[in-house]
């Protein structure tokens, strides 16, 4: 199974933004096998959740931890059929061994577009 | 003659400027292009009002011609669809509706459909034919309602005031780029002059003759004027700030139909741009 995070900078943890996040962290649970991939959205003038969603289908994920996520970017997860679960605290290392654990929740609240609004 | 009157921050006075050029005209077409919040019509209080539909072509896909082959998803530089599952996904709260998906789709699978994203309003005030653009709340770009309500705005023909909205983007591109003028409305304050500046870099390189219009000046802000002076923008009008002005805006009525130094200045703005144009 492969699990995605929004990551920040520092490449350790999980970026508040899901759009805008500069990279994305793929952990494959079977293999182990960690990979960060710059996220194409991260400049974006309109429409980063889409095209980072785009990027989260296209890295083959099965399941995205993050601390939210936008109405249009959980309409194509809900078509790619990609599981989104709500982070707890700020480390993607601990974030995997808690979905691992069973101990993370799905989200369930999506917001609108910011629009460029913070 | 077609004059766009604008400025980069809200709240510095594009409304109340044209809404009083256009009254002080008299028969004159007033047009509000601030479609996320036109409130000319506020002051109008136009009669006879007629309103009509907007609506953008959107991207509809048909399942029977889709090879799935990516291209349309991969061209949208407003990242308004996604692929999921082999498939093109729309999102048309974010597609500019510009068309490119259909052009590249090599199948002819991309069809369009018609959108409602606002409406255009038409009616009168002692002689002043007022059109507003209104766009519906959520919507992403009012260009092409700027569009049709200068369309309905010129086809009256006459003097047009155009009310751009605030800033320097698309929308304000859209509202000036037919003009034959610009009246740039300024605050003397330091946001008001940066937020000028960002306007008047914007009508120089759309090669626009303009004026400048500095409202509620209380005392003058010494940088402003430099500006102006460095860069030969004639200031045309300096409207001091004024409680009876101020009065008259919070009561939602016309300041050149109410009071005759009002209505003096503005007659004289418009003789000054007329005098420019020639």
């Amino acid at each position: 199974m492969i699990i995605a995070i929004p990551m920040d900078e520092n490449k350790k943890d999980i970026c508040v933004s899901f759009g805008r996040c500069p990279f994305f962290l793929f952990s494959d649970s079977e293999s182990g096998k960690k990979e960060f991939k710059v996220n194409p959205a991260a400049e974006a003038t309109g429409g980063a959740g889409v095209t980072a969603a785009q990027a989260v289908v296209d890295g083959g994920a099965d399941v995205l931890i993050t601390v939210r996520c936008g109405e249009n970017a959980a309409e194509v997860f809900k078509a790619a059929n990609v599981k989104i679960y709500k982070s707890e605290g700020s480390d993607a290392e601990e974030n995997l061994q808690a979905f691992a654990d069973g101990k993370l929740s799905e989200l369930t609240h999506f917001h609108a577009g910011f629009q460029g609004i913070s | 003659m077609k004059i766009a009157v604008l400025s980069g921050k809200g709240g510095t006075g594009k409304t109340f400027s044209s809404v009083n050029l256009a009254a002080a005209a008299g028969n004159a077409v007033y047009v509000d292009c601030d479609v996320e919040e036109p409130n000319g019509r506020l002051f109008f209080k136009p009669e006879n009002v007629n309103s009509t539909a907007v609506s953008v072509k959107i991207p509809l896909i048909n399942p029977m011609k889709c090879t799935g082959c990516r291209k349309c998803v991969d061209f949208c530089q407003f990242h308004a669809m996604a692929f999921v599952r082999n498939r093109p996904m729309i999102f048309p709260a974010i597609c500019h509706a510009c068309g490119g998906c259909s052009i590249i789709c090599p199948e002819d699978a991309v069809n369009e459909t018609q959108r409602v994203i606002g409406y255009v309003e038409s009616g009168s005030h002692n002689g002043v034919k007022v059109v507003t653009g209104v766009m519906n709340p959520g919507e992403e770009s009012g260009v092409p309602l700027i569009k049709e309500a200068l369309r309905e705005g010129f086809a009256f023909g006459g003097d047009v005031i155009i009310d751009c909205p605030p800033g320097s983007a698309c929308a304000v591109m859209e509202s000036v780029s037919m003009s034959d003028y610009c009246v740039l409305i300024a605050e003397p304050t330091a946001f008001g002059l940066h937020n000028f500046r960002m306007v008047y870099e914007l009508v120089s390189l759309m090669g626009k003759p303009c004026c400048a219009v500095i409202n509620k000046e209380s005392e003058p802000y010494a940088p402003l004027n430099s500006y102006c002076e460095e860069h030969n923008i004639p200031i045309a009008l300096r409207i001091p700030y004024s409680d009876k002005l101020a009065s008259i805006g919070a009561k939602a009525d016309i300041a050149a139909e109410e009071d005759n130094d009002c209505k003096e200045m503005f007659s004289g703005l418009l003789e000054y741009i007329r005098e420019a144009v020639k």
